[in-house]
């Protein structure tokens, strides 16, 4: 009965926390109890809804194939039509679950975080708008949908990274986040308009139908450069390399924000647009390959960065970059269900580790380097064992969450290339290495007696505590419910554990574990020496390889050049020849002034001249005259 | 005449407030606003009922009016509005509305101020509603004049004088009508033989049918208008006079003159241009198209290095200029559709972009981007319409500007895949030099030598709120635009299909 009504009333989901949006917006702006406690109670209301969908899914077999649709017209004018509706499938519905999940927990985390701050009402407003659009892109009908929403959590994202707009940092970390991301918004634009003028259509369900037609038909020629072009709308949100310099600096948002957007949910929107868009994808090997290796190539390089990073939240952010790689790896090689699965847990325990770190930061007055931190398990027990779930479930321990969904990922790109596994499988050293650096920097070691910490308040420990117990019992849920044969694209992939892969990984995690141990935990190492020692490397990696200055210095130089040649253009040549041509005019204006003498005798000369020479034209001229010179008679 | 004469009265409105104005004492500033407000509340109602009575399914002209004038000379007062022309009429009267509150402080011969702007209200709005090419000069020629005279009694001199501006607005704005005349003499005289002449656009309109227009004669003619048009609209290269003169100008002209006096050349060249030159446009099309991405590009680019708040938006109303004409070069129903909308997109979004500068100056005293910073901090409301303004400008979903932007894309690509393609980067560099301005005005640390500044408030968020909501909910809901565009679009669609496959002999040249 319930999931009946779930099922057909899924817009509500995101129009509840739109309604909170404009309601807190509007009037309780000034009110921080009434704002929280609306955008909560329709978070609430969100979740349970979602899982009546979650519920209503599976009682009533909705499968990829048959998904359930509804819209209605939105735009309808000669040439161009743009429907808005809900497209439920199961991964649509896991979405709704993990979103409404992160959402709700981080709200209820944001009240303790937040507490006293002069925005906190703009705060939950921004986030039940961030909700509500996010809510809205995951269950997008067509393209145009999915890129609306998909523009809107951008600015949501934008707004709450720039939310300390009193700092100048987080006012240059939102633009180069809402910049970066419209570069491949750009990208995204032109292979929806390449879709729209093939297919007439952008809708996800008559494109199922008509992709392999065409493909049959026309080859793959066009939708490859299609599906390259979209591809760049990913790259860019899901923070990608070459476009993934926005999402580090993103940090300087609060960090609810960055447990819930830069984290959980909004950069894993690129991951889900291929999942949505895998009928297009499926058709095309070479696109995959690509972005097999995008995804390869940006796990490792991200890692490699996190290695020697030093502020708590930008370890987190380059973490969540590496393992955003891993889930575009294993789409690149074609496993959804290993993708969505990683997709899942990752929001779980990225979500934790985030909330860990808010916890910690909170503590300590806002303090962000995890050099200047230390012996933080005595008095933040809760956080220390959150962060440590957290940090357990990353790497890829068992029985944490992290290690089912790694390994599948694994056994996936085991199964198509052996370079790839290589690559994946030394990130998974890295991750489980810079993961554990912090967690010994952070929470072992001596108490720094500069530090005065304190336990998070009950609120944020709550949302630690639920968030902890999805990190440890997430990876079972595909063993309970059949995870493969709901979520995926094809046919049911395997999903049991392949203990070659999962005892390689998890030997390689242990490995790492200990030489943090060594270098950060008993001090047996010095990491200074050892930076010292690789300055070279150790500078490269933490100066992130150096793309935000080369970056930088293209934008200076070239885009505002660019503008500064084509001002100088404006002012000097094209309104200089406007300019050119008024002189002129006066020029002759006044030389014509000239003639205008005013003495008497020069007009009459002027004119009895005039009448002179037109007399003798007239004469000579006429016909008669013309004859008589001629020498005839007449 | 057998039902209300709604256009008419929609026009008159504004000058019987005018002549009203006149007849009062300089000292009653109150009243003397109060009246322009009532007035131009009921011209906005007016419209409002026009745009809520107008018939979809039906189609074509609407509330037409026509008297016999000049019968010699063919001149008819005819009037009527249809699909395209009422969201004109819509904007005008929105932003109109907008303009008295935005200039509610005006205390400098106020009573002047208001009459002249009236009258220019009245004549922006004849040209609209008008269908014949006489009237419709003679309305144009009404709107320079008051506008010269406001920017040299009440406009502000920065990088330029604003005699300077001054001037150079209204002579552009007259060489674009000289075009404009000769273009249409020229049309008067060949499209019908002596003693069925005629101004009416309809009557014009069937020429081209009837095969009185040879092709090389609507060549010519529609360069013409091009022309005067173009410069009306600042296509590239005949721009320069749009940065220069906002910057010189009040308040008020900056909104009217961005938001509506720049469609004239948009409305026109589709209603006189390609319905009575449909040969002529199908020839330079490709010509416009080329300008267009000039125009998206190079003042985009521009915008980007620019340190006066009004020449950023100057050269950002520039560059938006170059979809609607790649959106009308593409000559189909949906760039048509999309050329249309984001004329009225643009004109909301630039108005509340000039009205919140407008108080960012009058209460800075500065518009220079480098002294101004962390306004957010002491007015919130002007920031808050400012970012609307700056959102819907760079195309946020969501807000007025998308759905027009995306129409025209996809109506562009179809016809110019390179072309569309450069335009369409300029989506980058919209938000580059938009995101730059939000962040360097309103954001950073709060500023002490700005804490006196109030925010806006009474009146003065007329503007705000009217052109605010008419951002979002056009956004949300923009088949309510959409809508009624396309019923004015969609009885072109079938001229265009003809228009693309009729055999050019010079149009082919160049495609």
């Amino acid at each position: 009965m319930f999931n009946e009504y779930a099922l057909h009333h899924a817009w509500l989901i995101p129009l509840l926390p739109a309604i909170a949006f404009v309601v807190i917006g509007f009037f309780l702006r000034k009110s921080p109890v009434l704002s929280a406690f609306l955008a909560i109670t329709m978070s609430m209301v969100s979740f349970i809804l979602s899982l009546g969908v979650g519920y209503g899914v599976v009682v009533q077999h909705i499968t990829v194939e048959h998904p359930l649709i509804d819209k209605i017209p939105w735009v309808d004018i000669a040439g161009l039509s743009i429907n808005m509706g809900m497209y439920i499938d199961p991964v649509s519905a896991l979405m709704l679950f993990i979103v409404t999940l992160v959402s709700l927990l981080v709200q209820i985390y944001a009240v303790g975080y937040m507490k006293g701050d002069d925005g906190f009402g703009r705060f939950f407003a921004y986030l039940s708008l961030f909700a509500a659009t996010m809510l809205g892109l995951i269950i997008a009908v067509n393209f145009v949908q999915m890129f609306i929403f998909w523009e809107l959590v951008g600015l949501c994202s934008y707004l709450l990274i720039g939310y300390y707009f009193h700092k100048p940092s987080a006012c240059e970390a939102s633009k180069k986040a809402f910049m970066t991301t419209r570069i491949g918004d750009f990208g995204l634009l032109l292979g929806i308009l390449l879709l729209q003028i093939v297919f007439g259509t952008l809708d996800f369900a008559q494109l199922t139908i008509a992709i392999p037609e065409y493909v049959q038909q026309y080859g793959t020629g066009v939708l490859t450069v299609a599906a390259l072009l979209i591809f760049a709308g990913p790259i860019a949100k899901s923070g990608q390399f070459p476009l993934h310099v926005w999402l580090p600096d993103a940090m300087e948002g609060p960090t609810p924000v960055s447990a819930l957007i830069h984290a959980a949910t909004m950069v894993v929107a690129g991951v889900y647009l291929v999942v949505r868009v895998f009928f297009l994808y499926s058709m095309l090997p070479n696109v995959m390959l690509i972005i097999a290796w995008v995804g390869g190539f940006t796990a490792c390089f991200a890692a490699t960065i996190a290695i020697t990073q030093q502020d708590i939240k930008r370890i987190l952010a380059y973490s969540t970059i590496s393992q955003l790689g891993y889930m575009m790896l294993a789409l690149g090689v074609g496993s959804v269900t290993a993708s969505m699965f990683h997709l899942m847990t990752h929001a779980f325990f990225k979500a934790l580790m985030f909330l860990a770190a808010g916890s910690v930061m909170h503590g300590l007055h806002d303090k962000g380097n995890i050099f200047e931190m230390g012996g933080l398990r005595h008095k933040m027990p809760i956080t220390f064992a959150a962060m440590t779930i957290g940090v357990l479930a990353i790497s890829g321990i068992p029985p944490f969450a992290g290690f089912f969904s790694k390994d599948e990922i694994l056994l996936a790109v085991s199964e198509v290339s052996a370079p790839l596994y290589i690559i994946a499988v030394v990130t998974a050293f890295m991750t489980a290495f810079y993961m554990f650096r912090l967690l010994f920097l952070v929470f072992c070691g001596p108490e720094k007696p500069e530090n005065n910490p304190h336990e998070a308040p009950s609120t944020m420990k709550f949302s630690l505590i639920i968030l902890s117990i999805f990190a440890i019992i997430g990876g079972y849920i595909p063993h309970v419910y059949h995870f493969g044969e709901w979520i995926r694209f094809g046919d049911a992939s395997h999903e049991g554990l392949n203990w070659t892969i999962a005892a390689t990984s998890m030997v390689l995690s242990v490995l790492a574990m200990a030489l943090a141990w060594l270098i950060y935990g008993s001090g047996k190492v010095s990491p200074d020496r050892l930076a010292m020692r690789f300055s070279t490397l150790y500078n490269v990696s933490y100066h992130k390889y150096y793309i935000d200055e080369l970056y930088l210095w293209l934008n200076y130089t070239f885009v505002r050049g660019f503008g500064k040649i084509l001002y100088w253009l404006d002012l000097y040549i094209v309104d200089g020849i406007v300019n050119g041509l008024a002189k002129l005019t006066y020029r002759m204006g006044d030389e014509l002034r000239q003639w205008q003498t005013g003495y008497l005798q020069q007009y009459g000369l002027i004119l009895f001249g005039a009448i002179l020479i037109m007399v003798v034209w007239l004469v000579i001229t006429a016909p008669i005259s013309m004859a008589s010179l001629r020498g005839g008679a007449y | 005449m057998d039902h209300f004469p709604l256009l008419t009265a929609i026009m008159l409105a504004p000058i019987i407030g005018a002549l009203f104005l006149s007849f009062l004492p300089r000292e009653a500033d109150k009243i003397i606003k109060m009246v322009s407000a009532l007035t131009m509340m009921v011209a906005l109602g007016l419209v409002i009922y026009a745009y809520e009575m107008y018939d979809f399914n039906l189609g074509g002209m609407q509330f037409v009016e026509s008297r016999a004038w000049i019968q010699d000379l063919g001149v008819s007062f005819i009037l009527g509005v249809d699909g395209i022309s009422l969201p004109m009429l819509l904007l005008t009267v929105l932003i109109g509305f907008s303009t008295v509150f935005a200039s509610w402080n005006i205390t400098k011969r106020s009573k002047e101020f208001f009459i002249l702007l009236l009258i220019l209200l009245a004549g922006v709005t004849g040209t609209f509603i008008t269908q014949d090419l006489f009237i419709f000069l003679l309305f144009y020629e009404m709107v320079v004049i008051p506008i010269y005279i406001m920017v040299l009694i009440w406009g502000s001199s920065k990088r330029v004088s604003k005699e300077y501006s001054g001037m150079k607005l209204t002579i552009y704005l007259l060489l674009g009508s000289a075009f404009m005349l000769v273009g249409i003499i020229d049309l008067y005289l060949n499209a019908y033989p002596s003693g069925m002449r005629t101004f009416s656009m309809t009557a014009l309109a069937q020429a081209n049918q009837l095969g009185n227009l040879s092709e090389g004669f609507q060549i010519f003619t529609f360069f013409l208008l091009m022309i005067g048009f173009g410069s009306l609209l600042s296509m590239w290269p005949l721009h320069s006079w749009s940065p220069d003169g906002y910057a010189g100008a009040p308040t008020a002209v900056s909104m009217i003159h961005a938001g509506v006096l720049k469609k004239i050349g948009g409305y026109g060249l589709i209603r006189i241009g390609l319905l009575i030159l449909p040969l002529g446009a199908k020839f330079w099309a490709p010509w416009i198209a080329l300008l267009a991405v000039c125009n998206v590009l190079y003042a985009g680019f521009i915008a980007l290095v620019q340190k006066d708040l009004k020449y950023v938006i100057g050269y950002s109303s520039v560059s938006h200029m170059g979809y609607v004409l790649i959106g009308f070069a593409a000559l189909n129903g949906t760039g048509m559709n999309g050329a249309i909308g984001n004329m009225f997109a643009h004109g909301i979004m630039s108005a509340l972009f000039f009205a919140m500068i407008g108080y960012v100056y009058e209460k800075t005293h500065t518009r220079y981007i480098p002294d101004l910073g962390g306004l957010a901090h002491q007015m919130p409301r002007v920031a808050t319409g400012f970012m609307l303004a700056g959102m819907a400008s760079l195309g946020l979903p969501g807000l007025i500007g998308f759905i027009p932007e995306f129409t025209i894309f996809v109506g562009a690509f179809r016809e110019y895949p390179v072309y569309a393609l450069l335009a369409i980067s300029g989506i980058i560099f919209t938000a580059l030099y938009i995101l730059r301005v939000l962040a360097n005005v309103l954001f950073g640390p709060r500023r002490t030598e700005f804490d006196g500044c109030a925010d806006a408030r009474g009146v003065e968020l007329v503007p705000l709120i009217v052109l605010g909501s008419v951002l979002v909910v056009f956004g949300v809901f923009p088949q309510m635009l959409m809508g009624m565009v396309n019923s004015g679009v969609e009885p072109m669609v079938p001229f265009l299909t003809k228009l693309h496959a009729a055999p050019a002999l010079l149009g082919g040249l160049f495609r």
